[in-house]
């Protein structure tokens, strides 16, 4: 239904079938995972077969190239394509793994004020045409940057952590996004053990406030450090209910059904002793 | 372990702080991101309060606070002039045209207000103008505090004085004193 919409809003794009869809992934607040959920996000859709193209909107600070491992291949930049330097098809990184995935990192010598916002809007045009996903990895914050990167796209994954600060920028970002879009939220970084202890908001406390559709629920689990230590984004594995999130994400954004993301905790003898004589909160 | 004695005795979890540290961070984000509401809020509350007192409207102060666990708006209504005996309440009645929910109170109360013997306490008397239905008995007036409104204040209070608005089913902590004339 998104689909449909974008393309009535784009009416003048050539074939009008074939038109991805452009979701940016945003979160206000930094330091919440929206590259490596980017990353992961991107593996997972191209692993189902989607053509995926990736943009490093995080300009001055690019780092989509290294959750992706593919930092050593990247040799022109989004900047080069917006000013007409490089061809798109140059410019864009087949990455290492998933044969359907692209990336378009960003320029790390350069400053966001510098993006011209029609031309990124133009450019995910381009690759809207190309692609099935478009996916648009925002930079922290509400400015300049923020909003070339919320420009082209139609659709909008919001990432927060259940932080008081991560959940309160979200909030504000839910707002500046406006009626354009209609929000889907990860939440990620979630301690299941601490939430049950009461020592962290739980999925249901963040998403009482932020009231959006959720997507998904991301584990703050040690594997995914391990996978951007090498550069190989934990979706490319089926061995780990991380991984395993990640593509109930992906199948999700692509319209099926699965089934409620969940974040299981098995509480250990002596907590549910607890738990019994004390009654649950 | 830890956490379950701290809950056991009573204690509040983290994750609750945190919840509630949100709550009341989001409704002050919204509120300061929405000053036309404010606008809006204070003038409908203006109109509501002239209804039954004269106040004066330049100097209307509305502003929100946090108090323990939650946010109070505290609003500083200087007012001008009060009728005598409810005088001010069938004025109103008469003299409104504007406010949907006045017109409706004021069918029941205008009769109400005009048979009221002087010698009713001054709680029965407010309840019984503002009653939805002059048909019904009147409630006790003892232990009812929480739902005297702005007009039984307003008839109580002989001299000019300001109105504090606030949270109503919090305890009133703070009055302001009137520096209006």
């Amino acid at each position: 239904m998104q689909v449909l919409q974008t393309q009535d809003e784009q009416p003048l794009s050539g074939s009008s079938a074939a038109l991805g869809r452009a979701i940016v992934i945003t979160s206000g607040k930094g330091g919440v995972g929206k590259t490596t959920t980017t990353a992961n996000l991107g593996t997972a859709l191209a692993r189902r077969g989607a053509r995926v193209a990736l943009i490093d909107a995080d300009v001055g600070l690019r780092n989509l190239d290294i959750v992706l491992g593919l930092e050593s291949r990247v040799k022109h930049h989004v900047l080069d394509v917006l000013e007409d330097r490089v061809p798109l098809d140059e410019a864009l990184v087949r990455d290492k793994n998933s044969s359907t995935l692209y990336l378009l990192a960003a320029a790390q010598t350069r400053e966001k004020d510098e993006v011209d916002t029609d031309k990124m809007i133009a450019l995910v045009q381009t690759l809207r045409e190309r692609f099935d996903y478009v996916l648009i990895d925002c930079p922290a914050g509400i400015e300049r940057g923020f909003k070339n990167a919320v420009a082209g796209a139609h659709e909008a994954i919001v990432v927060c952590t259940p932080e008081v600060s991560a959940v309160r920028d979200v909030d504000r970002v839910i707002g500046l996004l406006g009626n354009r879009f209609e929000p889907k939220l990860v939440i990620n970084r979630v301690r299941p053990h601490l939430v049950r202890k009461g020592k962290m908001l739980s999925v249901q406390d963040v998403n009482a406030i932020l009231r959006l559709s959720l997507l998904g629920v991301i584990a703050d689990e040690p594997e995914v450090i391990v996978s951007t230590n090498k550069g190989e984004p934990l979706a490319l594995r089926n061995d780990s209910p991380t991984a395993s999130a990640y593509h109930a994400i992906a199948a999700r954004l692509a319209g099926e059904d699965v089934p409620a993301p969940m974040v299981e905790y098995k509480e250990s003898f002596m907590e549910r002793l607890g738990s019994f004589f004390g009654g649950r909160r | 372990m830890i956490e379950f004695f701290n809950r056991l005795f009573g204690r509040q979890t983290s994750g609750a702080t945190a919840k509630e540290r949100l709550r009341l961070v989001l409704m002050s984000d919204h509120l300061s991101l929405a000053p036309e509401m404010i606008d809006a809020m204070k003038r409908d509350l203006v109109d509501v309060i002239s209804h039954y007192v004269e106040v004066d409207r330049d100097r209307i102060d509305v502003h929100f606070e946090h108090q323990d666990k939650a946010l109070a708006m505290l609003a500083n209504i200087p007012i001008t002039g009060v009728a005598r005996n409810g005088a001010s309440v069938e004025h109103a009645a008469n003299g409104a045209t504007n406010g949907h929910l006045h017109a409706e109170r004021t069918d029941a109360a205008q009769p109400e207000v005009r048979a009221a013997p002087a010698q009713l306490p001054i709680e029965a008397d407010a309840q019984q103008a503002l009653a939805p239905s002059g048909d019904e008995p009147l409630a006790p007036a003892a232990g009812e505090t929480e739902g005297v409104t702005a007009a039984a204040q307003a008839q109580r209070t002989a001299k000019p004085k300001a109105v504090t608005a606030k949270n109503g089913a919090r305890p009133r902590r703070r009055r302001r004193k009137n520096t209006a004339g």
